[in-house]
Protein backbone atom coordinates (compact mmCIF):
# COMPACT_ATOMS: atom_id res chain seq x y z
CA UNK A 1 0.00 0.00 0.00
CA UNK A 2 2.95 2.48 1.04
CA UNK A 3 4.27 1.85 -2.29
CA UNK A 4 1.16 3.78 -3.94
CA UNK A 5 2.11 6.86 -2.28
CA UNK A 6 5.77 6.42 -2.98
CA UNK A 7 5.57 5.97 -6.40
CA UNK A 8 4.28 9.08 -7.81
CA UNK A 9 6.22 11.13 -5.36
CA UNK A 10 9.23 9.50 -7.36
CA UNK A 11 7.70 10.39 -10.21
CA UNK A 12 7.26 14.12 -9.19
CA UNK A 13 10.93 14.52 -8.19
CA UNK A 14 12.16 13.12 -11.63
CA UNK A 15 12.16 16.40 -13.18
CA UNK A 16 13.58 17.83 -10.21
CA UNK A 17 16.66 15.97 -10.06
CA UNK A 18 17.57 15.88 -13.89
CA UNK A 19 21.11 17.62 -14.82
CA UNK A 20 19.41 19.33 -17.62
CA UNK A 21 16.47 20.44 -19.57
CA UNK A 22 15.77 22.43 -23.19
CA UNK A 23 14.26 25.99 -23.06
CA UNK A 24 11.64 24.24 -25.34
CA UNK A 25 11.01 21.64 -22.18
CA UNK A 26 10.74 24.29 -19.72
CA UNK A 27 8.42 26.35 -21.28
CA UNK A 28 6.34 23.22 -21.87
CA UNK A 29 6.80 22.31 -18.33
CA UNK A 30 6.00 25.62 -16.89
CA UNK A 31 2.84 25.93 -19.10
CA UNK A 32 1.57 22.46 -18.33
CA UNK A 33 2.01 23.32 -13.92
CA UNK A 34 0.96 27.08 -14.74
CA UNK A 35 -2.81 25.58 -16.80
CA UNK A 36 -2.18 27.86 -19.46
CA UNK A 37 0.13 28.58 -22.35
CA UNK A 38 2.79 30.53 -22.81
CA UNK A 39 2.90 34.03 -24.09
CA UNK A 40 6.34 35.51 -25.21
CA UNK A 41 4.50 38.87 -25.31
CA UNK A 42 3.66 38.67 -21.42
CA UNK A 43 6.89 37.37 -21.17
CA UNK A 44 9.00 40.41 -22.42
CA UNK A 45 6.56 42.44 -20.76
CA UNK A 46 6.96 41.59 -17.70
CA UNK A 47 10.73 41.64 -17.98
CA UNK A 48 10.88 44.70 -19.30
CA UNK A 49 8.72 46.51 -16.80
CA UNK A 50 9.44 48.66 -13.63
CA UNK A 51 7.92 46.94 -11.35
CA UNK A 52 7.44 47.88 -7.17
CA UNK A 53 7.56 45.72 -4.48
CA UNK A 54 10.96 43.77 -4.74
CA UNK A 55 14.18 45.33 -3.29
CA UNK A 56 14.89 49.02 -4.18
CA UNK A 57 18.07 48.75 -5.64
CA UNK A 58 16.39 46.08 -8.46
CA UNK A 59 12.92 46.84 -10.00
CA UNK A 60 13.01 45.38 -13.16
CA UNK A 61 14.86 42.54 -14.26
CA UNK A 62 17.03 45.06 -16.96
CA UNK A 63 18.51 46.56 -13.39
CA UNK A 64 21.24 43.47 -14.03
CA UNK A 65 19.76 41.74 -17.15
CA UNK A 66 20.48 44.10 -20.44
CA UNK A 67 17.13 44.83 -21.98
CA UNK A 68 18.35 43.59 -24.86
CA UNK A 69 18.41 39.59 -24.11
CA UNK A 70 21.48 38.49 -26.80
CA UNK A 71 23.63 41.10 -24.60
CA UNK A 72 25.92 40.96 -22.23
CA UNK A 73 24.19 42.26 -18.30
CA UNK A 74 26.08 43.63 -15.55
CA UNK A 75 25.52 42.64 -12.33
CA UNK A 76 25.82 45.82 -9.41
CA UNK A 77 29.12 45.09 -8.71
CA UNK A 78 30.26 45.29 -11.84
CA UNK A 79 30.62 41.63 -12.80
CA UNK A 80 29.44 40.56 -16.72
CA UNK A 81 26.37 38.60 -16.62
CA UNK A 82 26.33 36.33 -20.35
CA UNK A 83 23.01 36.74 -22.07
CA UNK A 84 19.93 35.65 -21.08
CA UNK A 85 18.92 34.42 -24.89
CA UNK A 86 19.37 30.61 -25.77
CA UNK A 87 20.78 31.90 -29.42
CA UNK A 88 23.29 34.30 -28.26
CA UNK A 89 24.46 31.17 -24.99
CA UNK A 90 23.65 27.80 -25.46
CA UNK A 91 23.45 27.10 -21.96
CA UNK A 92 20.74 29.01 -20.58
CA UNK A 93 17.90 26.92 -19.80
CA UNK A 94 19.35 23.57 -19.68
CA UNK A 95 20.00 23.25 -16.40
CA UNK A 96 16.32 22.81 -14.67
CA UNK A 97 17.98 23.78 -10.65
CA UNK A 98 19.92 26.56 -11.89
CA UNK A 99 16.83 28.27 -13.79
CA UNK A 100 14.75 27.28 -10.38
CA UNK A 101 17.69 28.19 -8.40
CA UNK A 102 17.91 32.02 -9.96
CA UNK A 103 14.19 32.33 -10.84
CA UNK A 104 13.72 32.17 -6.82
CA UNK A 105 16.17 34.55 -6.07
CA UNK A 106 15.49 37.33 -8.78
CA UNK A 107 11.70 37.15 -8.64
CA UNK A 108 11.91 38.01 -4.91
CA UNK A 109 14.69 40.92 -5.66
CA UNK A 110 12.60 42.01 -8.57
CA UNK A 111 9.00 41.37 -7.39
CA UNK A 112 8.91 40.81 -3.59
CA UNK A 113 7.81 37.11 -4.42
CA UNK A 114 8.36 34.05 -6.21
CA UNK A 115 6.90 34.20 -9.79
CA UNK A 116 4.55 31.71 -10.84
CA UNK A 117 4.80 29.51 -13.41
CA UNK A 118 2.98 31.29 -15.85
CA UNK A 119 5.50 33.96 -15.37
CA UNK A 120 8.04 31.84 -15.88
CA UNK A 121 6.75 29.97 -19.01
CA UNK A 122 6.29 33.85 -20.52
CA UNK A 123 9.56 34.41 -19.84
CA UNK A 124 11.38 31.42 -21.26
CA UNK A 125 9.06 31.50 -24.48
CA UNK A 126 10.54 35.24 -25.12
CA UNK A 127 14.06 34.70 -24.57
CA UNK A 128 13.88 31.69 -26.28
CA UNK A 129 11.85 33.56 -29.53
CA UNK A 130 14.69 36.01 -29.98
CA UNK B 1 50.10 19.02 23.08
CA UNK B 2 46.97 21.06 23.51
CA UNK B 3 49.40 24.06 24.23
CA UNK B 4 51.58 23.64 20.68
CA UNK B 5 48.31 23.13 18.46
CA UNK B 6 46.79 26.70 19.76
CA UNK B 7 50.15 28.27 19.27
CA UNK B 8 50.26 26.74 15.58
CA UNK B 9 47.10 28.05 15.29
CA UNK B 10 47.59 31.57 16.43
CA UNK B 11 51.32 31.86 14.19
CA UNK B 12 48.95 30.53 11.09
CA UNK B 13 46.01 33.62 11.84
CA UNK B 14 48.82 35.81 12.77
CA UNK B 15 50.38 35.42 9.22
CA UNK B 16 47.12 36.02 7.82
CA UNK B 17 46.79 39.07 9.63
CA UNK B 18 49.87 40.88 8.39
CA UNK B 19 49.38 39.52 4.88
CA UNK B 20 45.99 41.26 5.07
CA UNK B 21 47.45 44.46 6.54
CA UNK B 22 49.70 44.69 3.26
CA UNK B 23 47.50 43.95 1.05
CA UNK B 24 49.34 41.59 -1.36
CA UNK B 25 48.40 37.99 -0.83
CA UNK B 26 45.46 36.55 1.08
CA UNK B 27 44.59 32.79 0.84
CA UNK B 28 41.85 32.43 -2.09
CA UNK B 29 38.76 30.39 -1.56
CA UNK B 30 39.09 26.58 -2.28
CA UNK B 31 36.37 25.37 -1.09
CA UNK B 32 34.25 23.91 -4.27
CA UNK B 33 30.51 24.95 -3.09
CA UNK B 34 31.65 28.13 -1.48
CA UNK B 35 33.57 28.81 -5.01
CA UNK B 36 30.74 28.31 -7.27
CA UNK B 37 28.33 29.99 -5.52
CA UNK B 38 29.99 32.57 -4.03
CA UNK B 39 31.29 33.88 -7.46
CA UNK B 40 28.15 34.35 -9.29
CA UNK B 41 27.52 37.76 -8.66
CA UNK B 42 30.90 38.50 -7.83
CA UNK B 43 34.46 37.05 -6.98
CA UNK B 44 34.69 34.54 -4.22
CA UNK B 45 35.84 36.76 -1.54
CA UNK B 46 38.55 35.21 0.87
CA UNK B 47 37.17 33.85 4.23
CA UNK B 48 40.18 35.96 5.58
CA UNK B 49 38.73 39.45 4.99
CA UNK B 50 36.30 38.85 7.39
CA UNK B 51 35.68 37.86 10.68
CA UNK B 52 33.93 34.70 12.11
CA UNK B 53 31.07 36.55 13.46
CA UNK B 54 30.78 38.41 10.33
CA UNK B 55 30.62 35.44 7.89
CA UNK B 56 27.96 33.91 10.31
CA UNK B 57 25.57 37.06 10.00
CA UNK B 58 26.23 37.34 6.04
CA UNK B 59 24.96 33.37 5.76
CA UNK B 60 21.86 33.66 7.50
CA UNK B 61 20.76 37.13 5.66
CA UNK B 62 20.96 35.82 2.37
CA UNK B 63 17.88 36.63 1.15
CA UNK B 64 18.69 40.48 1.45
CA UNK B 65 22.45 40.60 0.58
CA UNK B 66 23.17 44.01 0.14
CA UNK B 67 19.91 44.49 -1.52
CA UNK B 68 19.63 41.60 -3.26
CA UNK B 69 18.34 37.81 -2.57
CA UNK B 70 21.21 35.36 -2.89
CA UNK B 71 19.01 32.22 -1.37
CA UNK B 72 20.69 29.08 -0.97
CA UNK B 73 19.50 25.62 0.31
CA UNK B 74 19.52 24.25 3.35
CA UNK B 75 22.39 21.99 2.84
CA UNK B 76 24.40 24.52 0.48
CA UNK B 77 24.21 27.51 3.05
CA UNK B 78 25.38 25.50 5.59
CA UNK B 79 28.14 23.99 4.04
CA UNK B 80 29.37 26.89 3.06
CA UNK B 81 28.92 29.06 6.14
CA UNK B 82 31.03 26.19 8.10
CA UNK B 83 33.81 26.65 5.38
CA UNK B 84 34.06 30.58 5.98
CA UNK B 85 33.87 30.29 9.70
CA UNK B 86 36.55 27.97 9.85
CA UNK B 87 38.76 30.08 7.80
CA UNK B 88 37.91 33.49 8.75
CA UNK B 89 40.33 36.53 9.67
CA UNK B 90 41.17 37.89 12.73
CA UNK B 91 38.43 39.95 14.40
CA UNK B 92 40.09 43.44 14.61
CA UNK B 93 37.77 45.34 16.82
CA UNK B 94 37.30 46.15 20.01
CA UNK B 95 33.68 45.77 20.39
CA UNK B 96 32.09 42.80 18.73
CA UNK B 97 31.15 44.62 15.64
CA UNK B 98 30.14 42.53 12.84
CA UNK B 99 31.32 43.98 9.64
CA UNK B 100 29.20 42.98 6.51
CA UNK B 101 31.24 44.92 4.00
CA UNK B 102 34.89 44.55 3.36
CA UNK B 103 35.18 47.89 1.55
CA UNK B 104 33.72 49.67 4.43
CA UNK B 105 36.87 48.47 6.76
CA UNK B 106 39.24 50.69 7.67
CA UNK B 107 42.44 49.13 6.23
CA UNK B 108 40.42 48.42 2.89
CA UNK B 109 39.23 52.19 2.75
CA UNK B 110 42.64 52.93 3.71
CA UNK B 111 44.37 51.37 0.70
CA UNK B 112 42.09 52.54 -2.04
CA UNK B 113 41.18 56.35 -0.79
CA UNK B 114 43.65 58.62 -2.90
CA UNK B 115 44.69 55.12 -4.85
CA UNK B 116 41.68 54.85 -7.06
CA UNK B 117 40.72 57.82 -9.77
CA UNK B 118 37.21 58.68 -10.85
CA UNK B 119 38.12 57.02 -14.19
CA UNK B 120 39.62 53.81 -12.44
CA UNK B 121 36.18 53.56 -10.11
CA UNK B 122 33.41 54.21 -13.02
CA UNK B 123 35.21 50.88 -15.19
CA UNK B 124 34.87 48.95 -12.27
CA UNK B 125 31.42 50.03 -11.16
CA UNK B 126 31.60 48.86 -7.37
CA UNK B 127 33.91 48.03 -4.69
CA UNK B 128 32.95 44.79 -5.05
CA UNK B 129 34.69 43.93 -7.87
CA UNK B 130 38.45 43.51 -7.48
CA UNK B 131 39.26 41.69 -10.24
CA UNK B 132 38.99 45.31 -12.09
CA UNK B 133 42.24 46.35 -11.42
CA UNK B 134 43.90 43.17 -9.48
CA UNK B 135 43.71 41.03 -12.17
CA UNK B 136 44.69 38.07 -10.01
CA UNK B 137 42.51 38.80 -7.08
CA UNK B 138 41.41 35.45 -7.47
CA UNK B 139 44.28 33.76 -6.66
CA UNK B 140 44.66 35.86 -3.84
CA UNK B 141 46.88 38.72 -5.16
CA UNK B 142 45.59 41.86 -4.20
CA UNK B 143 49.21 43.85 -5.35
CA UNK B 144 48.52 47.29 -6.86
CA UNK B 145 48.55 47.58 -10.10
Amino acid sequence: MKYLFVLPLCLLAAPLAAQSTTPADLVAQYSAEAGTEASADRGRDLFLATHTGGKPDTPSCTTCHSPDPKAMGQARTGKPIDPLAPSANSERFTDLKFVEKWFGRNCNSVFGRDCTAAEKADVVAWLSSL
Amino acid sequence: MIKTLTFAVAAVVFAGAINADEMEYMPPVTHAATLEECSACHMAYPAGFLPPQSWKVMMTGLDDHFGENAGLDEETRAEIEAYLVANAGRDRSRSNAVPLRISDLPWFRHEHEEEVSNRQFEKAKSWANCNACHKQAEQGIFEDD
